[in-house]
């Protein structure tokens, strides 16, 4: 049987992510990607704002912290400077698909060969717990505490349907890690945008559906069981383009 | 003498900017600005440059800062509402110690406003701008040749004090032609390494550009008085301002960018109707050639502002001068240029009055 090896990728630190959270699955999920494609040295990594803003404390390879929602211009500026070099943005659905919608969309279709990894969790988690684009109808938060969906503020926004009409896109993928069946597929996922991007293919975006016990105010177990059982109704795990 | 070519003010920058090695450029169409982008995105691609048309000023600003962290010469220009966009990511750059070059070519405001020239942005560009107690080191050029030398300096001043450096022009300066000569580039400055360049960790530890300061508690309370620091040696070593007629002037004129250009034909007016009357025009307004001022106060007996905007500068002006002389002020935002002969009208009322009440009667008003 294998057994689980350290990653060259992540530092040895203690993390600041809650019992129950998918952000540190995902670190993990990435670092193996990049060690396995042996591109540590020259990969930058841009750190959204939100729960995973301290990126560089986890990531072994050069980081740059953006404003929120840039991740996307910053990276287009790197990339487009240094080309050979393998660029990621980690971005949280506030991040990526409220304050920085523009930038996504338009990286989008750009075609910028970047590599996006989105993490759904459907709520602002930095900020303790506010309605997200993403929030499902319904959904109790702080700022809709009734639940989403009576007072105007529309459905929960699918970024990878969004995007999928975009001529610059070269792939796109939900995924999860709510199940070990999930989150291999979410690695599996996760290696191909990097991959892309090393083949020249251009924008890749996988989308990762996660846990936020803490502002779900749910246990770790009931939260993975919300993912299987609400977000994936929502939110249909499957490739969405692949060119 | 080399050989000069009629341009557009925009056109200048922009060329001086490709001379100086600028190798990024991301911009947003904006009236009165557009040659800029227009001119970037044909020459940078012949030296093997980057131009990106961004979605947003935003976007622009953002991408510079990719560009800058990744180690290239790199640029945006935009005119007032743009630049007010920007100032998220000039905020961040300046935060995380970063060079890059912005331009801002205003127009009149507040809003939309409307497209003519103004110099209605001042305070948003020498007080700050974005969030934060940070500086941009910022530019007033009032020709094209000096705009042309002003941008390939801005170059070598942002990678100096790794810090954003703002030309401030205006609607006329842009739009304007002149005949520049477009001389070569040489480096002001020994031009440090940048040792901050993110290019993957090959053969180094991981760098990381951040502007987060959480720990130690008081990282970010030791993170601004580095930067107070790096602010204060530069007010020290960067402040420069031209003088024009000032050695034996009663009057002395102050005004900066296109302003002081139209100033000084109407000081030259002045002086041939017998009226001891000077210019001072700083080039960098922040940091404040506050010293010039200072010997201006103790020699002249009246100081009178003109500028495109109801009484920016002007503050400066009466700072640096301890209030020592009166000040008169003559300026309208919105689209409002002075003439010569507007400003002479001025310089001559400040004449006779002064020769009526004389020095002792006329106090500091502010
Ligand atoms: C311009 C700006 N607006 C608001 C904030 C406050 N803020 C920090 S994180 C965040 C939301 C993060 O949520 P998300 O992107 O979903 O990431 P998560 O924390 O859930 O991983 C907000 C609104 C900010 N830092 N900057
Ligand atoms: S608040 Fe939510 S997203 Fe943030 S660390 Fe905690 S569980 Fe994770």
């Amino acid at each position: 049987m294998p057994t689980l090896k350290r990653t060259e990728v992540l530092k040895d630190n203690q993390t600041h992510y809650c019992p129950g959270c998918g952000h540190g699955i995902v670190h993990r999920l990435v670092a193996e990607v990049i060690d396995e494609l042996g591109i540590r040295e020259q990969t930058i990594g841009t750190a959204p704002v939100g729960c995973a803003v301290l990126l560089y404390d986890y990531f072994n390879c050069d980081i740059i912290e953006c404003a929120h929602g840039r991740p996307p211009a910053v990276a287009t500026g790197i990339k487009r400077v240094q080309p050979d070099k393998i660029v990621f943005t980690y971005q949280g659905d506030g991040d990526l698909a409220a304050i920085g919608t523009a930038e996504t969309v338009h990286a989008a279709n750009r075609g910028e060969n970047i590599t996006i990894i989105f993490v759904n969790n459907a709520i602002y988690g930095m900020t303790g717990g506010q309605m997200a684009p993403t929030t499902l109808t319904g959904m109790v938060s702080t700022t809709t505490q009734d639940g989403r969906g009576g007072h105007g503020e529309g459905p929960p926004m699918k970024v990878c349907e969004l995007l999928s009409s975009l001529g610059g896109v070269c792939y796109l993928e939900r995924t999860a890690v709510s199940t070990p069946k999930d989150v291999m597929g979410a690695k599996r996922a996760i290696k191909k945008a990097f991959q892309n991007q090393i083949d020249g293919k251009g924008f890749s975006l996988v989308e990762v559906l996660s846990m936020c016990p803490t502002d779900w105010k749910l246990s770790t177990s009931k939260a993975v069981d919300f993912v299987n059982n609400e977000m994936k109704k929502v939110f249909p795990l499957g490739v969405y383009k692949d060119k | 003498m080399g050989h000069k070519i009629l341009l557009k003010g925009n056109e200048v920058m922009a060329e001086a900017a490709v001379q100086a090695g600028c190798r990024f450029f991301a911009g947003y169409p904006i009236t009165p600005q557009n040659e800029v982008p227009e001119y970037m995105s044909k020459r940078l691609p012949e030296v093997g440059g980057v131009f990106v048309q961004a979605e947003s000023e935003l976007a622009a600003i953002n991408m510079v800062f990719g560009a800058s962290a990744s180690g290239a010469r790199c640029m945006t220009s935009s005119s007032s509402p743009g630049i007010s966009l920007k100032q998220e990511g000039i905020s961040y750059i300046a935060g995380a110690e970063l060079p890059c070059v912005i331009a801002n070519m205003q127009r009149g405001g507040p809003g939309l406003g409307n497209i003519r020239a103004s110099q209605a942005d001042y305070f948003q560009a020498v007080k700050g701008g974005g969030h934060g107690d940070y500086r941009v080191i910022v530019l007033g050029p009032s020709t094209l040749p000096e705009l042309y030398q002003l941008t390939m300096n801005a170059f070598d001043w942002a990678d100096f004090y790794r810090n954003p450096v703002m030309i401030l022009g205006d609607g006329i300066l842009g739009q304007m032609a002149e005949p520049v000569e477009l001389s070569p580039y040489k480096p002001i400055v020994n031009l440090p390494e940048k040792d901050f360049v993110l290019d993957g960790c090959k053969g180094r530890e991981p760098r990381v550009v951040k502007t987060l300061v959480l720990k130690p508690a008081d990282g970010l309370v030791a993170h601004n008085e580095h930067l107070q620091e790096k602010y204060q040696r530069i007010e020290d070593e960067l402040s420069l301002c031209a003088e024009y007629e000032t050695a034996d002037a009663d009057i002395v004129v102050a005004a900066y960018g296109i302003t002081a250009r139209v100033a000084k034909g109407a000081v030259r007016m002045a002086r041939e109707k017998g009226i001891a009357a000077g210019l001072i025009r700083p080039i960098t307004l922040w940091p404040f050639p506050k010293s010039l001022f200072l010997s201006i106060a103790q020699t002249a007996s009246q100081v009178l502002v003109v500028e495109m905007s109801h009484g920016q500068f002007i503050e400066d002006v009466k700072l640096a001068m301890n209030c020592a002389l009166p000040v008169e002020f003559l300026g309208k935002g919105g689209g409002w240029y002075p003439t010569e002969e507007v400003i002479l009208e001025k310089i001559e009322a400040m004449a006779q009055a002064y020769a009526v009440s004389g020095k002792e009667t006329n106090k500091c008003r502010h």
